[in-house]
């Protein structure tokens, strides 16, 4: 009997998701041992045109990282879903929307601009920008065209698992492919992580006292932390309450807060949202003036609260900004 | 997204509520759209669903088109949630899988496009099919009520709340501020408009509460702190030192007579200061309890410098000739500490009553600068047969020319001081008008002076008011409309010499009159305690913007509190006469034996509750419960509610940052299918 197919796809992606792959490191001798990579271009060469020409299905499944920002991506998307038994949302961008989602706060037009134009290190004095398709000796080569707004895979697509974390990590690689080869899966659209959050597994949880409210928020390089004080009792923002755990709490033992990039729990629509309510109402001043003084301590709100998750949440984007 | 597991069959009923909402929805319209969404087995309108005919019609229809979820649109559910409730549980569904659509008061009454006001009732009866769907069948939860009630406040309110609980067999725990019960009615001569005689007819019950064995009198007391809830309210008292042992003081006061000062000295708060006391005192002849209290502030025993704490230092150098007289008795106890009381109860009544306006605000009517100036309440002492004077009415200042003490021959009496009045308080204090008469009545008949009576409106709403108005005008005590601008002393004529002068733009004559009088009587109006804010927040009621306690409803029900199992009395509350104050005081007493003779409560089952498993313990919702009802479970790492304590705010529930905590009836999908049921007629 033959080996099952698998593919591994990238989108808007920083490439961090592949790196994930290859930490496996002798893990995943054994994998490759019990399946056949048909796609990996981070790796290996293939062509558009031998995917094309795979029948329906034959892929068992396909690990995509990346969030779908271009036409070319959304292209990819749809065929790999047809090509797959599974399509898989790896990692925050293609599960969330991830750092690209950001820019859904953002105008194409104004985001193009800032980078071909305004940005400090940009030269150019023509103006130059990417065009879609241009002359080079009678050949005209094409460009994939950017929407408007960055989406996750699940909005362009139907995806049947999640593997959340930016990136994810090797152990929960380890489990869902396992899980996949071994035709143990959990029911269609889970996220392969433990569905209760950071703080459960965090080695700091005993040390945050149960009165802990605000009176200021400093980031990480504004204060002196304290190794073995919850992070929120020091007034640093972390995300740990409202996002998945699963991480081992990584950030958290390296003496970082967590940012959210395993996403909220499956009991959560919103994960921005929520963090917000919960450290808001614990603010300890309940005058607007001193408030505004705590809340300065935030200077980002949406890059802190949806770091990762802009494009899933109810916000989505900019207001009247279409999607394609 | 809807529940695939049962087959959902919604019956929907638009209510006309006559013309309440009919002449501005068109419900025929909401009914014939309502039909075609999805789940909506039947759909009617119908001119009055509370109605018995109504009610019946939603039980016939459960069991005739086996609904499984009713819909009505109406009112709003503060009125007939209840009611429809009630009826759905009588088809024999739970009476959960009912849902209520306010189309009256968040529609019909608040628009005037017909068209327009009909398309919200769409919406909002889109947003209802499409949340009832997510109902779950709940159950009410059962509370026991602790049969022990406290009253609070020891006026003719609390004395009529607890004598009536007492009498009804209960154990009544009634706390007073002061030495003693009584209130401000026992500092009042006679009463309106029946002229009873104040203390004939209260110190009969003050004496009664005293001796009653149900009741537990702890006066010169304080609420320190309550918790709880409904049946089940731990409640902390704080009893002041009064230096005397209540078991051993059997009232005989020998201790006053034998007091070092021989003269009473010290200001009399009872008698408005209008006498004197000793160290060593009873408030008035009747006080209840009939045990003394010593002053610490001008004992001679104790320190004039207080201990860091604010505590009373003793100082021992008095020769104690109280203690002397006081004998085997042995109630004198300088080293009297304050102590606190912790007492469980299962209901409150709140008659904690009102302070009268501080008459000096209005500086133009002279009060503090003119001597013959006077409050309402000083005279209610001043013509009593046991204040200050026996009785007599004597002027502050001012003797006859042979030295004797001179009688009031012109009395003016200023009503609304402190009320109807824009820089003061807005409010009508309801009982001045009245007690102004009364006032005039008796302050003729001790001094036969003209009586004045400076008013803007004579308010006799009342049993026997407008009588005694006119039993007033056929005494010959003058009436002049108008709100008198100023007193002064600053005569123009010779006439006015050494009299106050009262100026006032007569309103009914239509000119401006300058009356000479002796005697100057401001009917200050009435406040809210000034602690009143203090008292708000241990009992966790509300107040309206002028500071009285909020009733739950100003009409259906006015003595409730937003707090189950407290209840309110008396001018606590608002401004009110004895009469009203009484029938209060009985109907707090009333709702008060609901709970303790139905023994238990139903709770709302909209409570929230936490998942168990999902709960990480980030102890986030912990801090914020108005309730103190979520609590760490330090060996299991997980938050906990406790349901009897739970309102059901939702605040926790909004905060919870994993989506860890449900709230029964407001679960996500319940409230996101609502919001797109709403958003999606177009």
């Amino acid at each position: 009997m033959s080996k099952p197919k698998v593919a591994f796809y990238w989108c808007a992606s920083c490439g961090g998701c592949e790196e994930t792959i290859v930490d496996l490191a002798e893990d995943i001798l054994g994998i490759v041992e019990k399946v056949d990579i048909v796609l990996w271009p981070v790796a290996m060469d293939f062509k558009y045109k031998d995917i094309e020409a795979m029948p329906d299905k034959s892929i068992a499944a396909t690990l995509l990282n990346g969030a779908i920002r271009t036409t070319e991506q959304e292209e990819m998307a749809h065929m790999l879903r047809r090509k797959s038994q599974y399509l898989i949302a790896y990692g925050a961008c293609a599960h969330l929307g991830g750092i690209p989602g950001l820019s859904n706060q953002f105008s194409r037009e104004h985001m193009l601009k800032f980078n071909y134009e305004d940005a400090p290190s940009m030269a150019n004095p023509k103006k130059t920008r990417p065009q879609l398709k241009f002359a080079d000796g009678g050949r005209e080569p094409t460009l994939p065209e950017l929407h408007h707004v960055v989406r996750t895979l699940d909005q362009v697509v139907e995806v049947d698992y999640y593997v959340p974390g930016c990136p994810p990590t090797p152990k929960l690689t380890n489990v869902a492919v396992t899980a996949l080869l071994e035709n143990r899966l959990p029911p269609k659209g889970s996220v392969i992580a433990p569905d209760i959050a950071l703080c459960d597994e965090c080695p700091r949880k005993a040390s945050k006292p149960v009165n802990t409210s605000f009176t200021e928020f400093k980031r990480p390089h504004q204060k002196l932390m304290d190794p073995n004080l919850c992070l929120l009792a020091q007034g640093i923002v972390c995300m740990g309450p409202s996002t998945r755990s699963g991480c081992e709490a990584a950030c958290i033992r390296g003496g970082m807060p967590c940012t959210g990039c395993f996403g909220p729990t499956s009991r959560v629509r919103d994960q921005g949202l929520k963090i917000l309510s919960s450290l808001c109402s614990n603010v300890a001043p309940k005058e607007n003036g001193e408030i505004d003084k705590v809340l300065e301590g935030i200077p980002d709100p949406v890059g802190t609260f949806y770091r990762y998750g802009l494009a899933k949440s109810l916000m989505r984007r900019k207001v009247n900004l279409p999607v394609k | 997204m809807q529940s695939t597991k049962e087959n959902i069959r919604i019956g929907f009923y638009v209510c006309h509520c006559g013309h309440n909402i009919a002449a501005m929805v068109d419900c025929a319209d909401v009914a014939k759209y309502v039909k075609g969404l999805p789940n909506v087995v039947l759909s009617r309108d119908y001119k009055y669903m509370c109605s018995d005919p109504g009610q019946e019609l939603i039980q016939k229809d459960i069991r005739e088109y086996k609904l499984n979820r009713v819909v009505v649109a109406s009112c709003s559910p503060l009125l007939h949630e209840h009611t429809f409730r009630s009826a759905t549980a009588a088809g024999g569904l739970n009476p959960y899988y009912f849902h209520m659509v306010n189309i009256r008061e968040h529609d019909s009454w608040v628009h005037t496009d017909r068209g327009e006001a009909t398309v919200k009732a769409k919406a909002l009866a889109h947003a209802a099919i499409d949340r009832v769907a997510f109902h779950k069948a709940l159950e009410t939860k059962t509370v026991k009520i602790n049969p022990d009630a406290l009253v609070v406040g020891g006026g003719i309110a609390g004395i009529h709340a607890a004598m009536t609980l007492a009498n009804a067999g209960k154990k009544v725990y009634l706390v007073e501020r002061e030495p003693s019960i009584g209130g401000h009615m026992a500092k009042f001569d006679k009463t309106f408009p029946t002229l009873d005689c104040a203390a004939c007819i209260l110190t009969p019950k003050m004496s009664e509460v005293g001796a009653h064995p149900n009741i537990t009198l702890w006066s010169y007391s304080e609420v320190a702190q309550v918790d709880g809830y409904v049946g089940n309210y731990k409640v902390r008292v704080k009893r002041k030192p009064r230096y005397i042992s209540e078991e051993r003081c059997i009232g005989c006061m020998d201790c006053i007579s034998a007091c070092v000062f021989k003269e009473p000295k010290f200001e009399d708060e009872f008698n408005e200061g209008l006498g004197k006391r000793k160290p060593v005192y009873i408030p008035f002849p009747q006080a209840t309890p009939q045990i003394v209290v010593i002053d610490p502030n001008v004992c001679l025993n104790f320190k004039r410098t207080k201990g860091p704490d604010g505590t009373p230092i003793v100082s021992d150098r008095c020769k104690k000739t109280c203690v002397e007289a006081c004998g085997d008795k042995n109630a004198i106890d300088f080293t009297q500490k304050e102590e606190i009381k912790e007492i469980e109860v299962g209901t409150i009544i709140v008659a904690t009553g009102f302070k009268t306006f501080d008459s000096k605000r209005v500086p133009a009517y002279g009060y503090g600068i003119y001597k013959n100036v006077y409050t309402a309440l000083e005279i209610e002492r001043l013509v009593n047969a046991s204040g200050p004077t026996g009785g007599e009415v004597i002027l502050r200042e001012g003797k006859n020319p042979d030295g004797s003490p001179k009688h009031p021959k012109s009395i003016g009496i200023i009503h609304c001081v402190g009320s109807r009045d824009k820089k003061t308080n807005v409010w009508c204090s309801r009982v001045c008008c009245m007690y102004s008469m009364k006032l005039a009545h008796l302050l003729k008949e001790h001094t036969g002076a003209e009586v004045y009576n400076f008013y803007i409106d004579i308010r006799a709403p009342g049993k026997g008011y407008e009588e005694f108005y006119n039993k007033l005008l056929d005494e010959g005590v003058h009436f002049i409309r108008g709100r008198v601008g100023e007193v002064t002393d600053w005569a123009m004529t010779p006439e006015e010499e050494g009299k106050l002068v009262i100026r006032v733009e007569d309103t009914l004559a239509g000119y401006v009159r300058r009356i000479p009088v002796d005697m100057v009587v401001l009917s200050s109006g009435l406040e809210p305690q000034a602690d009143a804010q203090d008292v708000r927040r241990l009992f966790n009621m509300s107040c309206g913007t002028e500071g009285f306690f909020l009733e739950r409803h100003p009409k259906l029900a006015p003595v409730n509190t937003f707090t189950d199992g407290i209840f309110i009395a008396g001018a606590c509350q608002g401004p009110r006469d004895i009469p009203d104050t009484v029938a209060q005081a009985g109907a707090a007493a009333a709702e008060a034996l609901v709970l303790i003779d139905k023994g238990f409560v139903e709770q709302e089952p909209n409570t929230a509750f936490i998942l168990d498993e999902e709960c990480s313990g980030c102890k986030s919702c912990i801090p914020l419960c108005p309730y103190s009802a979520i609590l760490y479970d330090e060996t299991r790492k997980k938050a906990h509610i406790n349901e009897a304590l739970c309102k059901g705010c939702g605040t926790c529930v909004a905060a919870c940052p994993s989506g860890s905590i449900v709230q029964n009836l407001f679960e996500d999908e319940q409230i996101f299918s609502e919001i797109q049921g709403v958003l999606a007629y177009d």
